[in-house]
């Protein structure tokens, strides 16, 4: 029997979880949008810990399925924890994932740090930006862009239009 | 019930009753966009109530599940606010030209995004620590909706006669159902004994400002919001909530032990 070593199994769910995609957006890995949050040795064997985007997203259920069939193709046995807090940001977004989804069409979200924290209120010298930042066409580049509706095809993304090459794009919103 | 418990069937309660509302407009939005949105916001604010939900089902433990929650209680056992049970338009007196008017959707939708937005931003310091947890995500959603809202009163308020008529009045209908925010209620009064929950009273203020403010832009007059404080909180509810909830209830009572 080769029983894996408790070490070597969170080595080896990290390595096979490591690729897997994100059910809507595909061209970018769980871990890279920061949903897969951690895999560790609870007293019941393998944790996955992993946290949900927008309260309501759809593809969490998905998730939780791909998780549990990738780490059984990779013959390890563990659960699957859905943890709230710390709150997902876009900000956990590594720069190779924003690449990606630029080169996929989806302009990549501003950073949000700014927004206050619980409990502690910013000096503010000027009033907030009614608009948003400039957000940049993921096909030619332009910041001549404009925002058709706040909300688009996925909770986490809003419908821009470039005013230069004229293509509609997805722009995935700060969270 | 324990006080926690209570509470969170009050915020979930408000959460799913105005998901459902607004997903009555999947399909027949006024523009393409304004589907998509309205969808979005939607699918946001049944997200909120299934986690509130399944923190109600542990809270009250034995065979409580969020399932039996949303579809297996009835009228008097939700506590939302009477405003989020409103149909989409103003009382059909005279001549109802249409039972979806955008107006009063968008109404209500600010009206209550505006009063969640500082809701939240206190419960994120709740001693419940999953309710703390909820409230840091749904802040950063309803940030989304008081937006969406206050981006369309304005253009509605500052648009054409017909387009600022017809959003003034339903200001006129749907500000005296505002009282009920602020009204006191034993439910709340434990929540905030225990650390759990925000006086929302205390958060007054703060909400006049930020409806005086967009009103102000949209060239709308703030009615005074006097008469009837309704009682939904406490589980009086209009005869509006009794339809919809048979509508969204309908299936899963058809076929109680169904399973997908």
């Amino acid at each position: 029997m080769n029983a894996v070593v408790p070490t070597d199994a969170v080595q080896a769910a990290w390595t096979a979880l490591d690729v897997l995609a994100d059910p809507e957006i595909p061209v970018v890995s769980l871990r890279e949008l920061g949903i897969l949050r951690d895999v560790r040795l609870g007293a019941d064997g393998l944790e996955v810990v992993i946290t949900p985007t927008y309260s309501g997203c759809p593809a969490m259920g998905q998730i939780e399925d791909d998780v549990r069939a990738t780490l059984q193709a990779a013959g390890l046995q563990g659960r699957v924890i859905t943890q709230l807090a710390p709150a997902w940001t876009t900000d956990w977004m590594t720069d190779a994932a924003r690449d990606k989804l630029r080169a996929y069409g989806i302009a990549p979200p501003h950073r949000c740090a700014s927004q206050p924290l619980a409990g502690e209120s910013p000096l503010r010298f000027v009033r907030q930006a009614a608009r948003p930042e400039r957000v940049p066409c993921p096909h030619c580049g332009s910041s001549h862009t404009v925002e058709s509706s706040h909300f688009g095809s996925t909770a986490c993304k809003a419908l821009y239009k470039c005013l230069d090459c004229q293509e509609p794009f997805d722009y995935f919103k700060p969270y | 019930m324990s006080a926690t418990a209570n509470y969170l069937l009050h915020l979930a309660d408000n959460a799913v009753v105005l998901g459902q509302r607004n997903a009555e407009w999947c399909g027949h939005g006024p523009a393409l966009e304004e589907d998509i949105a309205l969808a979005n916001v939607s699918l946001d604010l049944i997200g909120q109530a299934r986690l509130l939900y399944q923190q109600a089902a542990i809270e009250l433990g034995g065979d409580a599940t969020e399932d039996r929650l949303a579809y297996f209680r009835d009228v008097p056992e939700f506590r939302n606010y009477t405003l989020l049970e409103l149909p989409h338009h103003g009382a059909l007196v005279g001549y109802a030209k249409s039972d979806l008017d955008y107006g009063t959707t968008i109404v209500r939708n600010f009206l209550y995004s505006a009063l969640m937005v500082l809701v939240w931003e206190q419960l994120q310091q709740s001693k419940d620590e999953q309710l703390a947890a909820i409230a840091a995500k749904s802040l950063k959603e309803v940030r989304y909706h008081l937006r969406h809202s206050r981006d369309w009163l304005l253009r509605l308020g500052d648009g054409t006669d017909d387009s600022h008529a017809r959003v003034q009045a339903a200001l006129d209908h749907l500000m005296p159902y505002t009282q009920e925010f602020w009204s006191g209620s034993r439910m709340e009064a434990a929540a905030v004994a225990a650390g759990v929950g925000v006086d929302v009273a205390a958060l007054k203020s703060d909400w006049d400002q930020l409806v005086d403010d967009a009103l102000a832009e949209a060239t709308l007059q703030r009615p005074k919001g006097e008469g009837y404080v309704t009682q939904g909180k406490n589980g009086l509810h209009s005869e509006h909530l009794g339809f919809l909830l048979s509508e969204m209830q309908g299936l899963a009572r058809t076929h109680p032990t169904a399973t997908w």
